[in-house]
């Protein structure tokens, strides 16, 4: 029961990043049918520039609050821009092109930001600070659970509840869920739909930076090629969710964390990746739109 | 001339090697109602698509309220005071009634109450159905929506594309019945309808449109008892 609890734990926290990833795979392909194939190297250029953002203006053992904070706020900054930049150059070229020219610009693209993140950090693990966040643990009825972790959940679910209420209530949240659904008709009410794919690159890479700094505090070692695999578990969790389906891209980042943190506990970490696929191939056979699906309006 | 509100001049409009529209010139004054009458594949949809910058022209001038419009792009031309009901009603079937009235309205800071509750005066269905997602509405009713969305925005010119397509003859008397509304509050209104003789009843002018080219043109009156467009569009015989 106790490896249950805290796999549970180690889950959620795992999945939590996962679905903040995942957030960015579905927002852009809700609103322009495009996989954005670089978003897991963004999250790793994102642990890169807080490394350096902390490095520059901090150093080891006087890490404050406002470090913690200003790490954040400029690397979501600074990865939201190259994220404005990556569908200036790579994506809005090709909207009018076949879907696959825009798949291979996407990967050509994550290369580029990749071995960039390289040429820049070198090619060995670089080593987040250990007292990025406090070291303090708490032990609840024989389950571990750290700063880090509690860090990780909290935000997460702040940032999951306000862009679910920024989606669902707002007039540009609106405006989004219009342009996903029909453009010509978008442009016809006066929606500049440009500007809106602009705040969807700007929202999904301040949402995978966030994941990006969090896998550097909770792992700790992180590598230029990290973001592969990251991004590939989050591509999963988006499309078992429901690609295109924001509540969907939540759930699917947190049932696959879960699902990972339970293999690894109960059966062994190498086995994680391949019961991932396995995982998803039956919830496509199932349930081939996701868990959620893509929500289509029905008559009653 | 000053009085024109929409003044379309020599326009030509291309798909790839292919020319729609070859060359036509179209009129709307302040305050009136016309339309354009014209088989399918005419250019009816596209010219009304090109005055409202969702397809660029080959050449020719569109000037609203004597600015030219084809350097700006569609969403800046609502700005300026002209809303597009789509053919085939393209309402957003998964965002409920009110929020498609809602982005109607996008151009304005806030959307106008009066203008709100105008919509569900003349359009009382859609108050029934305000929380409904879109999709869920009946052909009639999303067209009544379609309708109410595009004058949320305010506009001066309401240009309306094939508004009664497909539906029963009960509901087509609705939306008729709405168009001929808006038009008395002022709004000028540039339809575009396959029911030649509900369009010409309720319009002060019309053109008629082959080919890519107008053929004929005159007042609703003139148009209607005109032999040529009786035979061709009104379904009586010599």
């Amino acid at each position: 029961m106790d490896i249950f609890l805290q796999q549970m734990v180690n889950g959620l926290t795992i999945g939590s990043l996962y679905a903040l990833v995942a957030l960015g795979y579905t927002m852009v392909y809700g609103v322009m049918r495009l996989i954005n194939f670089a978003h897991g190297d963004l999250v790793a250029f994102s642990a890169f520039v807080g490394l350096s953002v902390y490095g520059s203006l901090f150093s080891e053992g006087t890490t404050s609050l406002l470090a913690v904070v200003s790490v954040f706020l400029l690397s979501a900054l600074v990865v939201a821009f190259v994220g404005v930049l990556l569908e200036r150059l790579a994506y809005r070229p090709l909207r009018t092109a076949p879907r696959l020219s825009a798949v291979v610009s996407a990967l050509g693209a994550g290369l580029v930001i990749q071995n960039s993140v390289m040429l820049i950090w070198g090619p060995n693990m670089k080593i987040f600070p250990t007292d990025f966040f406090p070291s303090t643990l708490w032990s609840v009825g024989g389950i571990v659970i750290t700063f880090t972790q509690v860090m990780i959940l909290s935000l997460s679910s702040v940032l999951m509840v306000g862009l679910y209420f920024f989606i669902n209530q707002t007039k540009i949240g609106t405006a989004i869920r219009a342009v996903a659904i029909d453009q010509d008709a978008a442009k016809l009410m006066g929606i500049n739909v440009n500007r809106i794919v602009m705040i969807i690159f700007i929202i999904g890479s301040a949402l995978g930076a966030v994941a990006g700094l969090f896998i550097g505090a909770y792992y700790r070692g992180i590598t230029f090629d990290m973001g592969w695999m990251y991004g590939l578990n989050a591509f999963v969790a988006a499309i078992m969710g429901g690609i295109g389906n924001i509540p969907g891209a939540m759930l699917g980042g947190l049932l696959l964390g879960l699902f990972n943190a339970m293999i690894t506990g109960y059966i062994s970490t190498q086995w994680a990746e391949t019961f991932t696929f396995v995982l998803l191939i039956v919830i496509l056979v199932f349930r081939p739109t996701g868990i959620l699906g893509e929500k289509v309006a029905e008559k009653v | 001339m000053h009085n024109m509100l929409l003044e379309v001049k020599d326009l030509h409009v291309n798909y790839g090697a292919i020319a729609a529209i070859k060359g036509i010139d179209l009129n709307v004054a302040r305050g009136e109602v016309v339309t354009i009458l014209g088989a399918n594949g005419a250019g009816k949809t596209t010219t009304l698509r090109t005055i409202s910058g969702l397809l660029k022209a080959a050449s020719g001038s569109i000037v609203f309220e004597g600015r030219e419009l084809s350097k700006l792009q569609a969403h800046e031309i609502v700005a300026l005071g002209m809303s597009h009901s789509p053919e085939g009603r393209r309402v957003f079937s998964t965002l409920s009634v009110e929020e498609n009235l809602m982005m109607g309205a996008y151009t304005l800071k806030k959307y106008d109450q009066a203008t709100l509750d105008w919509i569900y005066e003349i359009l009382p269905r859609l108050k029934e159905r305000r929380k409904q997602l879109a999709g869920t509405l009946s052909g009639g009713e999303q067209q009544m929506l379609a309708i109410g969305r595009a004058i949320m925005s305010k506009p001066k010119l309401l240009i309306l594309d094939e508004p009664s397509l497909g539906l029963a003859p009960v509901l087509v008397k609705v939306i008729f019945k709405a168009i001929k509304a808006i038009a008395k509050s002022g709004v000028t209104v540039l339809l575009v309808e396959q029911n030649a003789k509900a369009a010409l009843k309720l319009a002060d002018r019309g053109y008629v449109l082959e080919l890519g080219k107008i053929t004929h043109t005159g007042s609703s009156e003139e148009l209607l008892n005109s032999e040529v467009i009786q035979e061709a569009y009104l379904g009586k015989k010599k």
